[in-house]
């Protein structure tokens, strides 16, 4: 075979190469060698044969587990093999290193001086220097102030195009594309009616007819509740049809999707129903409008207000109560929506 | 030699080759920490230069034709395309990602230990302040460029991920609203602009910087030297240790060989980040138990655990919730780790510059601090296991996070006392041979008597 006889000779040349570098000649130590500043303190030789054989034996092993790899990466690239020769090849060079370095090469302590930095003469000499190269130089608080006038203006010029990495925010910054009539559909365009959300189940939807669904004022989620549990703030029940409720899906705390709902199913032991976010755990009640009922969150779920045309399919009444997406600073806290 | 002395000719490098070859590393394992942080990073670098010759950095949307069936067919980004491309087409492409996820995580741990060593033993002192904070500042790159690249490949994890940072950037007073509009090129989730910044940052710009930081955190090293711990045979004035070559530059190399190897039989053997099982990322998904990688977890615990206190005037929010677990947390702890030197040298370690390490217990008011900061981080990186901590013990979150909220502020104390008081009795029954006693370390001599091997710590 050419390649076992490419592999042999390839094994030998590595061997012949490891014994090179680990063979150290007597050498003759010169007369009379510069100074050093790390002197030897103890010194041992201890290459044995015994140590130099293992560590020759693992070499040859991390060789062969190596070229495994560029042969397993031409005939079968599979993860799991490559990982384990490659890796395996390099954990035995490793090994082979360290007992070489501890056990084959003569092992020695060596003491150097710590530094002991600090010249108060040579700061001096600076402080003298800076003097003099100050000789004769008159308007000197003129020269400051120009030169330091250029560097500020400098420095923002540098500075300024970074505005081009993006716009002014908008005053709100989220847009939303709902608005009186905009129908809900699922992922696939479809209307939902009224009588697909059922009590319990959470409906994930989005407005009808717009393209970009990603912006934090598009996706919504839709409840029902039974209508005498309802205690919505005052003005709002008329964007609850039959107790349907819809709510930004976008938690206002730190803009993930609310995708819990929480809907106990024994009344008298468990909580009420919630809509709950999983990154934070900001726990939103939707009987009380998406007020907050636990976690980190600083406002209420923002609710869109509802209402059913002549076929029972929902629609937005108005844009939401609230703002949309996480909150920022200048954020109004009671927006009053504009569905009437 | 030939190469040695045409280089010496020319450029008259060898006394400074001799100096390498000669210098000193006092020996002790966790001086192991740092290189195999250093080392980890090595093989980031190497594993991420394959990376990016796949990764497509554009959120166009796509229809997968790849070889992962379940996926074929699906509409999703570029990006996200291009990491299954990399992980099911590319030969050796899954084990390179892998493989680099797994240094990166690794690497962090590195750091985290090492700066954990720094500080328990007072290496921080001057005249190290400089490469402390050197220190502290790689460790918070490390973090955001670890998020940074496994935000990349904008799976349901990730995308999760980044829209928390968008609120949390978002959160700053004021500042917010232009910087996320800046950063992200317009509005949520962004403009097509977004994807080539994240990937030139992760990529490119984070990692240049932390290897220069890394290249001046090795000089000022070798310019002051190693610290060492007492009874090594050196002193405040010497260090005493390996010389460079032969001994330690083996076991060093091998140490790398060692890292690089396990990093790759992980990245091989261990699976990481199956983003095929996540999915794309869309604003209105998201998930439950869904963990970011583990450095990450004390911002999310942060986020959890902080009360609704959104700083309102009149009806206005100025300072919305995410800043403070988001951004206020992270400052403080990395603003006091930066004070650590001023605070240690007011509070514990006194003026004056040090060479020899303490060890844990003999400063114990340093060590109750820095296990008392730690106990701190600990406990809210803890909460933000919270929901995993669910699925195995089906407390509720709202028991755990006022659990979690009392533990922060209940266990520093705790731990700042019981390490103290710990540090204290373990100095009490001193059982070292080389502290607080008279020992000498004697040597038989070949003729049968006794010499003194090494000077002992109190003469120094």
């Amino acid at each position: 075979m050419r390649l076992g006889a490419a592999i042999a000779k390839g094994v030998k040349l590595l061997v012949g190469i490891v014994v090179a570098i680990l063979w150290r000649r007597p050498r003759e130590r010169a007369e009379r060698l510069p100074e050093i500043e790390s002197p030897t303190l103890e010194r041992e030789v201890t290459g044995g044969a015994g140590a130099t054989l293992t560590v020759v034996a693992m070499l040859v092993a991390a060789a062969l587990a190596l070229a495994g790899f560029t042969v397993l990466y031409i005939v079968l690239p599979d993860t799991q093999a490559l990982g384990l020769t490659i890796g395996l090849g390099l954990v035995l060079l490793g090994v082979a290193l360290a007992v070489a370095g501890k056990a084959v090469v003569p092992q020695e302590q060596a003491e150097s001086d710590y530094h002991d930095f600090g010249d108060e003469l040579e700061r001096t000499a600076i402080e003298h220097e800076v003097r003099e190269s100050g000789e004769g130089v008159t308007r000197r608080g003129l020269l400051l102030a120009a030169g330091g006038a250029a560097a500020a203006a400098g420095g923002a010029a540098v500075i300024v195009p970074l505005a081009s990495l993006g716009p002014n925010p908008p005053s709100p910054p989220f847009s939303t594309p709902w608005g009186p009539g905009r129908k809900v559909v699922d992922a696939e365009g479809t209307a939902i009616t009224a009588d697909e959300i059922e009590e319990g189940s959470m409906v994930l939807g989005f407005p009808d007819g717009v393209e970009d669904k990603s912006v934090f004022g598009a996706s919504i989620l839709v409840v029902r509740l039974p209508v005498a549990e309802l205690e919505l703030p005052p003005g709002r029940e008329a964007g609850a049809p039959e107790g349907i409720l819809a709510f930004s899906r976008i938690c206002p705390h730190a803009g993930c999707a609310i995708s819990m709902y929480r809907h106990p199913v024994f009344a008298p032991t468990a909580p009420g129903p919630a809509l709950v976010c999983p990154c934070h755990y900001s726990t939103f009640d939707p009987r009380r409008g998406g007020a907050l009922e636990f976690g980190p969150a600083g406002r209420p779920l923002p609710q869109l207000p509802l209402r059913l045309d002549e076929r029972r399919e929902l629609e937005a009444a108005g844009d939401f109560y609230e703002m949309v997406g996480p909150s920022y600073g200048g954020v109004r806290q009671d927006v009053p929506g504009d569905a009437s | 030699m030939p190469a040695m002395s045409a280089l010496d000719e020319r450029l008259g490098v060898s006394p400074g080759a001799r100096k390498l070859m000669r210098y000193v590393f006092p020996d002790h394992w966790s001086f192991m920490l740092g290189e195999v942080a250093l080392y980890s990073f090595v093989v980031l670098v190497l594993t991420g230069i394959f990376l990016t010759f796949f990764y497509v950095p554009s959120d166009a949307t796509t229809v997968y034709q790849g070889s992962y069936d379940p996926l074929v067919g699906a509409s999703m980004g570029e990006q996200f395309r291009s990491v299954l491309h990399i992980s099911f087409d590319v030969p050796a492409g899954l084990l390179m990602r892998q493989t680099h996820h797994w240094a990166a995580n690794v690497f962090i741990v590195a750091i985290v230990l090492h700066a954990l060593r720094i500080l328990l033993t007072g290496a921080y002192r001057k005249p190290r302040e400089l490469n402390y904070w050197i220190g502290v500042t790689m460790v918070g790159l490390a973090l955001l460029e670890g998020f940074l690249g496994y935000s990349l490949g904008d799976d349901l994890l990730s995308g999760m991920g980044l829209v928390i940072a968008y609120s949390v950037a978002l959160a700053i007073p004021f500042l917010g609203e232009y910087l996320t509009f800046l950063v992200w090129g317009g509005e949520y989730p962004g403009t097509t602009d977004f994807w080539p910044r994240l990937e030139i940052a992760h990529a490119l710009i984070i990692p240049v910087v932390i290897a220069g930081l890394i290249g001046l955190h090795l000089v000022q090293i070798m310019r002051q030297h190693h610290t060492q711990f007492a009874g090594g045979g050196g002193s405040e004035k010497k260090v005493v240790g390996t010389p460079t070559w032969p001994g330690y530059a083996l076991r060093s190399l091998g140490l790398f060989a060692i890292v690089a190897g396990l990093l790759f039989l992980l990245g091989g053997l261990v699976q990481i980040n199956p983003i095929w099982e996540w999915g794309p990322y869309e604003t209105w998904l998201s998930t439950n138990g869904a963990q970011p990688d583990w450095y990450l977890g004390w911002l999310i615990g942060g986020l959890r655990l902080m009360p609704p206190l959104e700083l309102q005037v009149g009806g206005y929010t100025v300072v919305p919730t995410p800043f403070w677990g988001g951004l206020l947390f992270p400052t403080i702890v990395f603003g006091i780790l930066y004070a650590w030197p001023f605070i240690g040298r007011r509070f514990f370690d006194g003026p004056g510059k040090h060479n020899v390490l303490d060890r844990p217990r003999d400063n114990p008011t340093r060590t109750g601090a820095v296990l008392a900061l730690t106990a701190w981080v600990f406990t809210i990186f803890a909460a933000g296991a919270a929901d995993r901590l669910y699925f195995r013990t089906f407390i509720p979150y709202e028991a755990q996070v006022w659990f979690f909220r009392g533990m922060a502020f209940v266990l520093p104390v705790i731990v700042f006392f019981v390490a103290r008081r710990l540090a204290r009795e373990l100095q009490r029954r001193e059982t070292h041979p080389l502290r607080g006693t008279s020992a000498r370390i004697v040597r038989r001599t070949e003729t049968g008597g006794f010499e003194r091997a090494r000077a002992s710590p109190e003469e120094g």
